[in-house]
C-alpha cells in the first residue's frame, strides 16, 4: 500500500481533523475561549463542506475495504449541509443555562457520529460497515441522553441503547450466515457467491436487511422511533431523524445493488410490503399525534417508506430519485424541526393545540412551517412535490404500479396531518397564543437556508441533474 | 422567452410586489394593474391568434416552445394553445380582474388574502399554456392548495370542515392523476411528456383503460362529476366570494379542459369504449344536481348544485365525442364560468349586505337594491337558458350535438338530461320569486343600500362577456373549429 490511499478518504480525514481540533480545544479552552466554541465549530464544519463538496473520483484502498464512489461524497455532502443547519440550529438551545457547558460534548459527538456513518457508507467489507454502524449508534445513544436531568431524554437514551445493541446483533447474526456460507466479507467478491438457491443465504440477508430496517425505523420495527424522538432534545432529534436516517437508506440501497443483486426477486417482495405497511400504519398513527416530535416521528417513519420507491426498481434513476429525496428532505424537515426547537427553547411550548393562532403573533415562523409542511407534503411549486413525483415515477417506471396508487393515496393521508398543523396556525385562534420570538441570528440563518432549499431546490432542475449523473444502477 | 409564459410571469410578479407592499392602497393598485395587464394579454393573444390562424397556420399548437427543464426525466417546460386554451385564458383573466374588484373590501389580512389569490391564478394560467403532462400536473396542484387557506381563513359557515374536505377530494384526484400520468407516458414510451409527442405514440390498449379511467376520474372530480362531486357544494359555499369566483368560474373548468386535452386526446380508444359509463354518471350528475338546486334554501347551495349540474353537463358533452357536442362544451365553460362568476359575485354582495343567505329570510329585495337585483334575474335568464344569453347558445349546441349520435342510449340519455332545462327554470324561478320579488320581508333591509362603483364594474363586465357569447357565437365556434376538430380527429383515427 502507498499513501495515495488516503486521498480517497479525505472527507474523512477532513472531518476528524475538525473532530480532533473541536475534542482539543474543548478540553483546554478556559471558560472565557469556550463562548468562541460554538462559532468557531460551525465554521471549521463549513470549511470542511466546502473542501469536500466537490465529488472526486472512483476508488479502493486498502484491498477493498475501503471503496468510493462520487455518489457517496455526494451523499456525504448532503449529509454535511444537514449537520450543519443543525449546528446552527443548535445556538438556541445552548443559550439556555442548563446547556451552557455541555456544547462541546454535543459538536463532538454529533461529528464522530457523522464520521461513523461516513465509513458506513462508504465499507468495502461487512467489518468495516458493522464498526461505522456502531460509531454512529453509540455516541448518538449519549446524545439522545445529553438532557441528563429530563427523565425522558434518559429513558429515551436507554431505549435507543438497546434497540440498537439488538439490531446490531440481529444483523451480525445475519453476516454470521453469509460468511459461513460464501467464505468472504468483502463486498466485491460476495456478489458471485450469493445465491437465492440457498436458503441459508437468503435467511442470513433477511436478518441483516432487518438490523437496517431497524435503523431506518421502517415497520414494524419502528417501535422505538416515538418515544425516542419525543424524549430527546429536539436538536438531536432533527439530527437523527435527517442524518441518520438518509444515510442508513442510502447504505441500504448500495448495499442491495451492489452485494445482493442475485437476491433481487426476494428483497423486491420484502421492499414491497415493507413499504406498504411503513406509509399507511406510520400515517394513521401520525394522525392521532398531539405532542409536535412525536407527530413528527411518525411522518418521518412513513417518508421513510416514501424513500424506498426508489430502491425497489433497482435503476440508477432509482438512486438519482432517492439521494434527490433525501437531499430535499433534509430541507423541508429540518425548517420543520428549527421552528420546533426555536418555539420549544424560548417558550416550552410542543403541543399542536398549543400552535393555534400563531400566526398572529409569529408570522414568520408560522411560515416557514407552512413551507415545511407543504414541501413534506408533496405540494408544488415547493421542493418536496418534485422529489415525491420522481421517486413515484422510478417505482413507475418499472411497473409498479399497484405499489404507486398505494403510495399515492397514503399522501392524502399525510397531506390530512400536515394541513391539520397549518390549519392550527393560521386558521384557528387561540386566547393566549406563543408570544412573539425573538430568535437570534445563527437559527435565523438555519431557517432562511432552509426556506431557500424548500423554494429552490425544485424548481431548477440543476440539483437532481448533477446527482443524476453520479447515479449507478444494478 | 416565449410570450404565453408572461401569462404565468405576471402573477408571480404580482406576489413579490404584494411581499414589499404595506398600506391597502398599495396592495390594490399592485392587483388592479395585475389583472388589467393581464386582461390586456389576452385580448392580444386572441387577436394574434386569430390573425395567425387566418394567415393559414395548421399545427394543433400555435405559439409552442420548449425549454428543457428535468432531463433525466425527458420533462420539458413547453407551452403552446389552441382556440379551446385561448378561450379557457380569456375567461380566466376576466374572472381574476372581476374577482379583485369583488374582494374590494376583503378584511381581515388583505394582503395574505391576495396573496394566495395570485398563487391560485399562476396554477390556473399555467394549467391551460402548458402542453407538458408534468407541468400541466404541477400547475394543476398548483391551483389546488391555496383553496384551503382561502377558505379556511376568510370564509364563512362551517368553513374548516368545508376547506379541509375539498382539499382532500381534490388532492385525492389529483393522486390518480399522478398514476395516470406517469402511466400514460411509461407506457406510450414517446420521447417526452409533451402531449403532442405522446399523442403519436400508441398506447396499448389494455393500459389505455386503466389510465384512462385514473386521468378521467382525476380530472372529473374536479369538474364535479357524479359521483364524486360532494367537495363542491360545501367547498363553494364556505368560500369568500372571489374564491367561490374563480373556483366555480376556473378551476372547475380546469376538469373539463383536463379531461378533453388528456384522458381524450391521449387515449381516444379507450375514451371511445368506456364512455358509456361515464356518460351515465355524467347523465345522472345533470338530472340530481339540477333537482338537488330545487330543495336547497341557501343561495350559494342553489348556485354550487347548480354548478353540479352544469359542470357535469359539460363533461357530459366531452364524452359524446363529436364535433357539435364539444363544441357546446366548451361553449358551456366559457358560458358556465362568466354565469357562475356572476351569481357568486351577487350572491357575495347581497350576503355582504343582508348577512343571510337564506331564501326564506329574505324578501322584496329588487325594489331597495334595483341593480344588484336586475343583475341576478339576468344571471338567472341565463342559467335556464334564455335566448341572447350564454346559456341557450351552449345547451342547444350539447344537446343538437349529442342527439347526433343514432344510437339508441345516447339518445335515451340526452332526452334524459334535457330535463335539466326545465328543472332549472324551476329554482331559478323559484329562488328569484322568493327573495328578489313579493313584500319586503325584513324590515331592517329597507336601510340596505345598493351596489359601489366597483361591485358594478365587476357585475358589467361579467354581463357583458355573457350577452357576447348568447349574441355572437358563431364567431367563437368558428375559431374553435380547427382546435375540437383536430381532438375529433384523434377518436375517429
Amino acid at each position: 500500500m502507498d499513501f495515495s490511499d488516503f486521498l480517497y478518504m479525505r472527507s474523512e480525514l477532513s472531518l476528524l481533523i475538525v473532530v480532533i481540533f473541536l475534542l482539543l480545544y474543548d478540553i483546554i479552552a478556559g471558560k472565557k475561549s469556550m463562548v468562541y466554541f460554538q462559532p468557531i465549530a460551525i465554521v471549521l464544519f463549513a470549511i470542511h463542506t466546502i473542501v469536500t463538496i466537490i465529488p472526486y473520483g472512483t476508488g479502493e484502498a486498502f484491498g477493498g475495504m475501503y471503496q468510493n464512489y462520487p455518489m457517496m461524497t455526494v451523499v456525504k455532502s448532503i449529509l454535511n449541509i444537514a449537520t450543519f443547519i443543525v449546528f446552527l440550529q443548535a445556538k438556541n438551545w445552548f443559550d439556555t443555562d442548563k446547556f451552557k457547558n455541555e456544547r462541546g460534548e454535543f459538536y463532538f459527538l454529533t461529528l464522530i457520529t457523522l464520521l461513523g456513518m461516513y465509513f458506513m457508507i462508504s465499507s468495502g467489507n461487512f467489518l468495516l460497515f458493522y464498526i461505522g454502524l456502531e460509531m454512529a449508534s453509540i455516541p448518538m445513544a449519549t446524545l439522545i441522553a445529553l438532557d441528563k436531568k429530563n427523565l425522558k431524554s434518559a429513558e429515551a437514551g436507554i431505549k435507543y441503547i438497546l434497540s440498537a445493541a439488538f439490531s446490531s446483533g440481529i444483523m451480525l447474526f445475519g453476516i454470521s450466515y453469509i460468511y459461513g456460507t460464501s467464505g468472504t466479507l468483502y463486498f466485491n467478491d460476495l456478489p458471485q457467491l450469493i445465491h437465492n438457491t440457498d436458503p441459508l443465504q437468503i435467511m442470513g440477508f433477511v436478518f441483516f436487511i432487518v438490523g437496517l430496517f431497524f435503523k431506518i425505523s421502517l415497520v414494524p420495527f419502528h417501535l422505538w422511533t416515538a418515544d425516542v424522538y419525543e424524549g430527546a432534545p429536539t436538536n438531536v432529534t432533527s439530527y437523527l431523524s435527517v442524518v441518520s436516517k438518509g444515510s442508513a437508506s442510502f447504505v441500504l440501497m448500495t448495499l442491495l445493488y451492489k452485494v445482493f443483486v442475485n437476491l433481487i426477486v426476494e428483497w423486491q417482495t420484502i421492499l414491497f410490503w415493507i413499504i406498504i405497511i411503513s406509509i399507511t400504519l406510520a400515517n394513521l398513527f401520525a394522525i392521532r399525534q398531539k405532542n409536535m416530535k412525536r407527530f413528527l416521528a411518525f411522518s418521518s417513519i412513513s417518508q421513510a417508506g416514501y424513500i424506498l420507491l426508489g430502491i425497489i426498481g433497482g435503476t440508477a434513476y432509482g438512486m438519482t430519485t432517492l439521494v434527490y429525496y433525501i437531499f430535499v428532505y433534509v430541507f423541508s424537515n429540518l425548517a420543520a424541526f428549527g421552528v420546533i426547537s426555536t418555539i420549544e427553547n424560548k417558550s416550552g411550548k410542543l403541543n399542536i393545540d398549543e400552535y393555534k393562532g400563531l400566526y398572529s403573533t409569529n408570522p414568520i415562523l408560522s411560515f416557514v412551517m407552512m413551507l415545511a409542511m407543504f414541501s413534506l407534503g408533496g405540494i408544488p411549486p415547493f421542493a418536496g412535490f418534485f422529489s415525491k413525483f420522481f421517486i413515484f415515477s422510478a417505482a413507475a417506471q418499472q411497473g409498479f404500479y399497484l405499489l404507486v396508487i398505494i403510495a399515492v393515496l397514503n399522501t392524502i393521508i399525510s397531506l390530512y396531518y400536515y394541513l391539520l398543523v397549518i390549519k392550527a396556525m393560521f386558521i384557528e385562534h387561540n386566547e393566549k397564543p406563543i408570544p412573539a420570538i425573538k430568535s437570534d441570528t445563527y437559527s435565523n440563518v438555519g431557517l432562511v437556508i432552509c426556506s431557500a432549499g424548500i423554494l429552490l431546490v425544485g424548481i431548477f432542475s440543476f440539483f437532481m441533474e448533477s446527482i443524476n449523473q453520479y447515479s449507478f444502477g444494478i | 422567452m416565449n410570450f404565453l409564459s408572461i401569462f404565468v410571469l405576471i402573477p408571480v410578479l404580482m406576489i413579490l410586489a404584494l411581499f414589499l407592499s404595506k398600506k391597502r392602497n398599495q396592495i390594490l393598485g399592485v392587483m388592479v394593474t395585475g389583472s388589467t395587464l393581464l386582461i390586456g394579454l389576452s385580448i392580444y393573444l386572441v387577436i394574434k391568434y386569430i390573425i395567425t390562424r387566418a394567415g393559414g397556420a395548421t399545427d394543433p399548437m400555435l405559439f409552442t416552445s420548449t425549454i428543457t427543464w428535468y432531463e433525466p426525466l425527458n420533462i420539458h417546460y413547453s407551452v403552446g394553445v389552441d382556440a379551446v386554451s385561448v378561450a379557457m385564458l380569456c375567461l380566466s383573466s376576466i374572472i381574476v380582474f372581476t374577482g379583485t374588484f369583488v374582494s374590494w373590501k376583503i378584511e381581515p389580512l388583505t394582503k395574505e388574502f391576495f396573496l394566495w389569490y395570485c398563487l391560485l391564478a399562476i396554477g390556473v394560467f399555467g394549467f391551460f399554456i402548458s402542453t407538458d403532462i408534468f407541468t400541466m400536473f404541477m400547475f394543476y396542484e398548483t391551483a389546488l392548495i391555496p383553496m384551503f387557506l382561502l377558505i379556511g381563513i376568510w370564509g364563512s359557515g362551517r368553513k374548516e370542515y368545508s376547506a379541509m374536505k375539498l382539499t382532500l377530494m381534490l388532492m385525492g384526484a389529483s393522486a390518480l392523476l399522478l398514476v395516470g400520468i406517469l402511466g400514460i407516458y411509461f407506457s406510450s414510451g414517446a420521447t417526452s411528456m409533451n402531449i403532442l409527442d405522446i399523442k403519436n405514440a400508441n398506447i396499448p390498449l389494455n393500459q389505455q383503460y386503466l389510465f384512462f379511467i385514473l386521468t378521467f376520474v382525476g380530472f372529473g372530480v374536479l369538474g364535479a362529476m357524479f359521483p364524486f362531486h360532494t367537495w363542491s357544494p360545501d367547498g363553494h359555499a364556505s368560500a369568500p366570494t372571489a374564491v367561490s369566483m374563480l373556483h366555480a368560474g376556473v378551476l372547475m373548468k380546469l376538469g373539463g379542459y383536463g379531461c378533453f386535452r388528456v384522458a381524450i386526446y391521449l387515449m381516444p380508444e379507450a375514451a371511445e369504449q368506456l364512455a358509456p359509463f361515464f356518460l351515465i354518471l355524467t347523465g345522472i350528475g345533470v338530472v340530481y344536481g339540477a333537482f338537488t338546486a330545487c330543495v336547497q334554501t341557501d343561495l350559494k347551495y342553489i348556485n354550487a348544485y347548480s354548478s353540479v349540474s352544469h359542470c357535469n353537463l359539460v363533461l357530459f358533452a366531452i364524452l359524446m365525442l363529436n364535433q357539435t357536442a364539444m363544441t357546446g362544451a366548451v361553449l358551456q365553460m366559457l358560458s358556465h364560468g362568466l354565469m357562475t362568476a356572476l351569481f357568486f359575485a351577487l350572491i357575495g354582495m347581497i350576503y355582504g349586505r343582508t348577512h343571510t343567505r337564506l331564501i326564506t329570510e329574505m324578501g322584496g329585495l329588487i325594489k331597495i337594491m334595483p341593480f344588484l337585483g336586475v343583475c341576478f334575474v339576468i344571471a338567472g335568464l341565463a342559467s335556464l337558458g334564455l335566448p341572447g344569453l350564454s346559456g341557450f347558445v351552449s345547451e342547444m349546441t350539447i344537446f343538437v350535438g349529442a342527439f347526433e349520435n343514432t344510437d339508441a342510449f345516447r339518445r335515451t340519455l340526452t332526452i334524459i338530461s334535457t330535463a335539466s332545462i326545465v328543472i332549472t327554470a324551476v329554482y331559478i324561478l323559484r329562488m328569484v320569486g322568493k327573495f328578489l320579488l313579493g313584500p319586503l320581508q325584513n324590515q331592517e333591509h329597507a336601510k340596505l343600500d345598493d351596489a359601489h362603483w366597483f361591485e358594478r364594474l365587476a357585475v358589467i363586465i361579467l354581463i357583458a362577456g355573457i350577452v357576447y357569447i348568447g349574441s355572437f357565437p358563431t364567431d367563437l365556434a368558428d375559431m374553435l373549429n380547427n382546435s375540437i376538430g383536430n381532438v375529433v380527429a384523434q377518436v375517429m383515427r
